[in-house]
């Protein structure tokens, strides 16, 4: 009984939060309203909230947003399988080449932490201005992480279950396909959602760099056109997308390891 | 005797190269090989894969010019500042959010969804905002600095030992006391951490900022050399960078992981 009070009033706290949490950013939103109409706030540097909320439907119909979507995620899934292929073959690679790991972990952390965005002049040199410098630059800075995760779940399997395919004398191939895969898929699949996660950052961001291809042009060419409501609905829409792409990301990680 | 033990034990792994050293340095030799190849077959656009010896000239080059230092220090100067200021807000917010649970409820999941966001996006605004100078680069690696210092240490306060907190309250310390005395020391770890992390984004947001709208700093330097098709300095650019970027980042984790080997 307690211990239902207890939760009761902690999901009560719970929403009370998350109203204050929604509350605070509507008050914010007049508080900006009300400067920008009276003039404290400069309109032609920050427009008013509700001429970016009115411009939103514009530029969801007149810019051609869901091509534009479409373009933007069909560059992170092709980035997404890439890393996926060649960052879980990479690992275990290096899982299964103990001198390989030990020569080339160090190099592929150090890269995990390198700027590799910034290469991007070079990729536009090599690739040309075109979908590919954004998929191969989302692809080199999203592999580390898969590469590290999954050396991580093959290293961490149960030695319970490694002696259990040892007992039922498995060949090398059946012990890799038949336990230690399926032991490191849900830790992959951490390195594959970190791995999503920086695919999009960095073909978003590129994309507005080079003015090329989906949302990230999308901001770039408004901002361009001096449309500054455009501009911030565009950014509005482009956060609401990454927000929703990490969210669906956490559902389909929990879904996969449903017991932690 | 003692000291020829010593004089022995410390011989015996330099006389002779581990496997793993000779692995690494036949990846790098095979690499440069694979370069210096791929540069001289003519199977890519002259100048996409300049010669080694043409990389070396400009590297140099780079070096020896005061320019490249008068850019690096406006670069430097923009990621400190950045890391400065997005660093402190990340601090206060991230302290106030995990010394409160209320707080914590009702905004970090703001915080946590918005830090993964591309930050290079609000690079417009941050224009309108602070102009084409470097305080439009500065704001930028402000913004992203600050989201995973503040993600860091909001659950870097979490994990403070409840007995320190406790012992803290025993001594009826004030707030500012117990941030001083309590938090900062217990969440060394993931502030450094939070750090390191900023460090990374924050350079990032800086040098991307310069290559997009600037007249000074390194990322001008590379978008520079870029736009004049000079692909050695644009390689050696690149390459100074990366050391740079890597040795701040290994740097930053290494000054965390000796303070907490003299303090245990």
């Amino acid at each position: 009984m307690t211990a239902r009070a207890a939760s009761k009033l902690s999901s009560v706290g719970q929403f009370t939060a998350k109203t204050v949490g929604i509350g605070a950013l509507v008050a914010f939103l007049l508080v900006a309203e009300i400067l920008i109409q009276i003039d404290i706030i400069n309109r032609f540097i920050v427009p008013p909230p509700s001429e970016i909320i009115g411009s939103f439907y514009r530029v969801i119909t007149q810019e051609r947003v869901l091509s534009r979507f479409l373009f933007t995620a069909s560059e992170c899934l092709t980035a997404g399988v890439m890393i996926t292929a060649f960052g879980i073959a990479g690992g275990v690679l290096m899982h299964r080449f103990k001198l390989l790991q030990q020569a080339c972990e160090t190099w592929v952390a150090a890269m995990a932490s390198a700027p590799v965005v910034l290469m991007y002049p070079l990729f536009m040199v090599i690739f040309g201005r075109n979908a590919w410098t954004i998929i191969m630059i989302g692809f080199i800075a999203a592999l580390p992480p898969v590469i590290l995760k999954t050396i991580e779940g093959i290293a961490g399997t149960r030695k319970v279950l490694v002696n259990v395919g040892r007992s039922f004398n498995l060949s090398p191939a059946q012990q890799f396909w038949k336990i230690l895969f399926p032991a490191a898929l849900p830790t992959i699949f951490v390195g594959l959602r970190l791995g999503l996660i920086f695919a999009l950052i960095n073909i978003v961001g590129v994309e507005f760099l080079i003015n090329y291809g989906g949302l990230g042009q999308l901001i770039e060419d408004l901002a361009e056109r001096y449309d500054l409501p455009g501009t911030y609905a565009a950014i509005c829409f482009v956060i609401l997308v990454s927000v929703l792409f990490f969210m669906a990301l956490e559902k389909a990680e929990r879904w996969l390891r449903p017991v932690d | 005797m003692a000291e020829t033990g010593r004089l022995k034990q410390a011989a015996v792994p330099a006389a002779r190269l581990s496997p793993v050293t000779l692995l690494r340095a036949a990846i790098i030799l095979a690499l440069l090989a694979i370069w210096e190849f791929l540069s001289h077959s003519g199977w890519l656009y002259r100048d996409v894969v300049p010669s080694l010896l043409s990389i070396g000239r400009a590297l140099v080059g780079l070096l020896t010019s005061p320019g490249y230092y008068f850019n690096l220090g406006v670069t430097l100067v923009e990621i400190g500042t950045a890391l400065l200021v997005g660093g402190l807000l990340g601090l206060a917010v991230g302290i106030l959010l995990g010394a409160n649970r209320f707080l914590s409820k009702a905004f970090e999941s703001y915080i946590y969804y918005l830090g993964p966001t591309p930050k290079i996006i609000f690079f417009p605004v941050m224009i309108m905002w602070f102009g084409v100078g470097p305080e439009s680069k500065v704001a930028l690696g402000t913004l992203s600095c600050f989201f995973p210092v503040a993600l860091s240490v909001a659950a870097g306060m979490r994990s403070i030992d409840k007995v320190l907190i406790r012992v803290g309250n025993s001594f009826r310390a004030s707030p500012w006391q117990m941030v001083l005395k309590i938090y900062l020391p217990a969440m060394r770890h993931p502030i450094i951490n939070g750090i390191r992390l900023g460090l990374g984004v924050a350079l990032i947001g800086t040098l991307l900022a310069e290559t997009k709208l600037s007249n000074k700093g390194i990322g001008f330097l590379i978008i520079n050399a870029y736009s004049t098709f000079d692909m050695p300095r644009m390689y050696a650019n690149l390459f100074v960078l990366f050391v740079l970027a890597i040795g701040a980042n290994a740097l930053v984790g290494r000054l965390g992981g000796l303070d907490s080997i003299k303090r245990t």
